[in-house]
């Protein structure tokens, strides 16, 4: 028995015991479910974040839950729904721009392009290429090289954006001519709009887990018309273990209780009503929503994409570094299309863990630190394992 | 993990420690950043504050469900 965990407030989060005993009480209240009824009833929850879907697997709590409580993964992965088109463009700038310095975030580097390229390799191959942690650091790389262009790869949901229109406000009192930026951005709920209205033979989602720090950022308000509207329920939540328990749990006792349309805020310590308004206008300000954005599984959903407002359009690589959109084909053998849609497993796909890995990935689910397959590869065996000594602990 | 601010620097720029790094931030995003509270960071920015009264309900919540689950 390990002895149990005490630490500081927010380590708490982590706390085995107290994982433990929630997953009890979920054990309870599915069993329950099955007395009642006669029939065994199962539990679709799609956790929509890829951030939710490395944190079920990496604390093991896929082999806490009950058997009829299924998870099912979401889009929210941006590396994964971003086309492959957009890479190879940013390749051809790479390509035709020698003196550009192009500024990313780690994740982009690895993903395939065309012709098996991917940004990592025009590095490899000369291309001045920089893994950054923050917009902002790409900021000073243009501050710091005033003679040359400086392109940064803005990608990512509501949680990066802000971040990404602080960078240009900051380059804009700076007076940089020569700091631009790609604006790949993407909104949450046209996307969300888009997995709950897909047909139930093709996606069956009983509830859903709402994006946490999506939510610090845009609030509890603009997810709310989805529970009503769809009659699936939503418990936003946070990423530490216990988080995600409790939060499974809040979604198998609405089921139970047919509070359908109802949606729960577990996160409550980060994400108020409405949101965090100092982001929210800030992102306004700088941004603005295109008509339409290609995602990789879903094609176009209107209004789900942000791009650079004119008054900032000195910023704005697209014109500027005039960079050409292109819409491509998926590798014809790769399921990141239905996986990022819920309608596949990794492990589904033929490609998994044999072509398809993390040294050579094929698909961007395979490559993201949000990414389906990559938490599949990481963390299944540790799973199984897990699940030997796990149902001891956990009586039903 | 939550960061907790340590300094301010100056009025978009905070020093945060989390997991015993120390690391200097911006509070661009964040009204009234004071040393000793707790912020969510992301991409090198401080995105929410986190409320230690909510973190502490939410861990009382959990008791709560064990007891009677319609409280939920």
């Amino acid at each position: 028995m390990i002895p149990s965990f005490s630490g500081t407030l927010f380590e708490q989060f982590k706390d085995r015991d107290r994982v433990l005993r929630v997953a009890e009480q979920l054990h309870k209240e599915v069993n329950g479910k099955l007395v009642k009824d006669g029939v065994g009833r199962s539990y679709s929850l799609m956790e929509f974040c890829g951030g939710h879907t490395h944190a079920v697997f990496r604390y093991g709590l896929n082999s806490l839950l009950p058997a009829g409580v299924k998870m099912v993964h979401g889009p929210g992965c941006p590396v994964c729904v971003l086309p492959q088109g957009k890479i190879d463009a940013i390749i051809k700038v790479a390509e035709r721009e020698s003196d550009l310095i192009i500024c990313t975030y780690a994740d982009l580097l690895r993903i395939p392009a065309a012709g098996g390229k991917s940004l990592l390799k025009q590095k490899a191959a000369g291309a001045d290429i920089r893994m950054v942690y923050s917009p902002l650091d790409a900021v000073k790389v243009a501050a710091n090289a005033p003679d040359r262009p400086v392109m940064f790869v803005a990608i990512g949901f509501e949680t990066t954006a802000p971040a990404t229109a602080v960078a240009i406000s900051e380059a804009s009192r700076l007076g940089l001519k020569n700091f631009f930026v790609y604006c790949l951005h993407l909104l949450t709920p046209p996307a969300v709009q888009k997995v709950l209205q897909a047909p139930a033979e093709t996606v069956a989602v009983d509830g859903w887990i709402g994006p946490g720090h999506v939510c610090s950022v845009i609030g509890v308000a603009p997810l709310r018309i989805f529970a009503e509207t769809h009659g699936r329920p939503v418990v936003i939540s946070g990423f530490a273990p216990l988080d995600l328990m409790q939060s499974i749990l809040m979604l198998v006792q609405m089921i139970n209780r047919g509070r359908l349309k109802e949606i729960s805020n577990q996160y409550s310590r980060a994400v108020l009503e409405n949101g965090n308004q100092v982001a929210l206008a800030a992102m306004s300000r700088v941004f603005q929503t295109r008509p339409f954005f290609e995602w990789r599984g879903f094609g176009l959903i209107a209004n789900s994409g942000l791009r650079i407002r004119d008054e900032f359009s000195a910023y704005d690589a697209e014109t500027c570094l005039a960079i050409e959109d292109v819409s491509v084909g998926d590798h014809p053998a790769c399921q990141c299309a239905a996986i990022i849609r819920g309608q596949r497993k990794p492990d589904d796909c033929k490609l998994f863990r044999r072509a398809c890995r993390p040294e050579h990935p094929v698909g961007p689910c395979m490559v993201s630190s949000e990414g389906a397959c990559a938490a599949y590869f990481q963390f299944i065996n540790a799973e199984r394992f897990a699940r030997g000594f796990a149902a001891d602990e956990v009586k039903a | 993990m939550p960061a907790e601010i340590v300094q301010l620097v100056d009025a978009n720029e905070v020093v945060v420690t989390v997991g015993g790094i120390r690391k200097t931030v911006s509070s661009a995003l964040i009204e009234n950043p004071s040393v000793g509270e707790f912020v969510l960071i992301h991409v090198g920015l401080c995105l929410a504050k986190i409320d230690r009264e909510e973190a502490e309900r939410t861990l009382a919540l959990f008791s709560e469900l064990a007891s009677d689950g319609e409280n939920a």
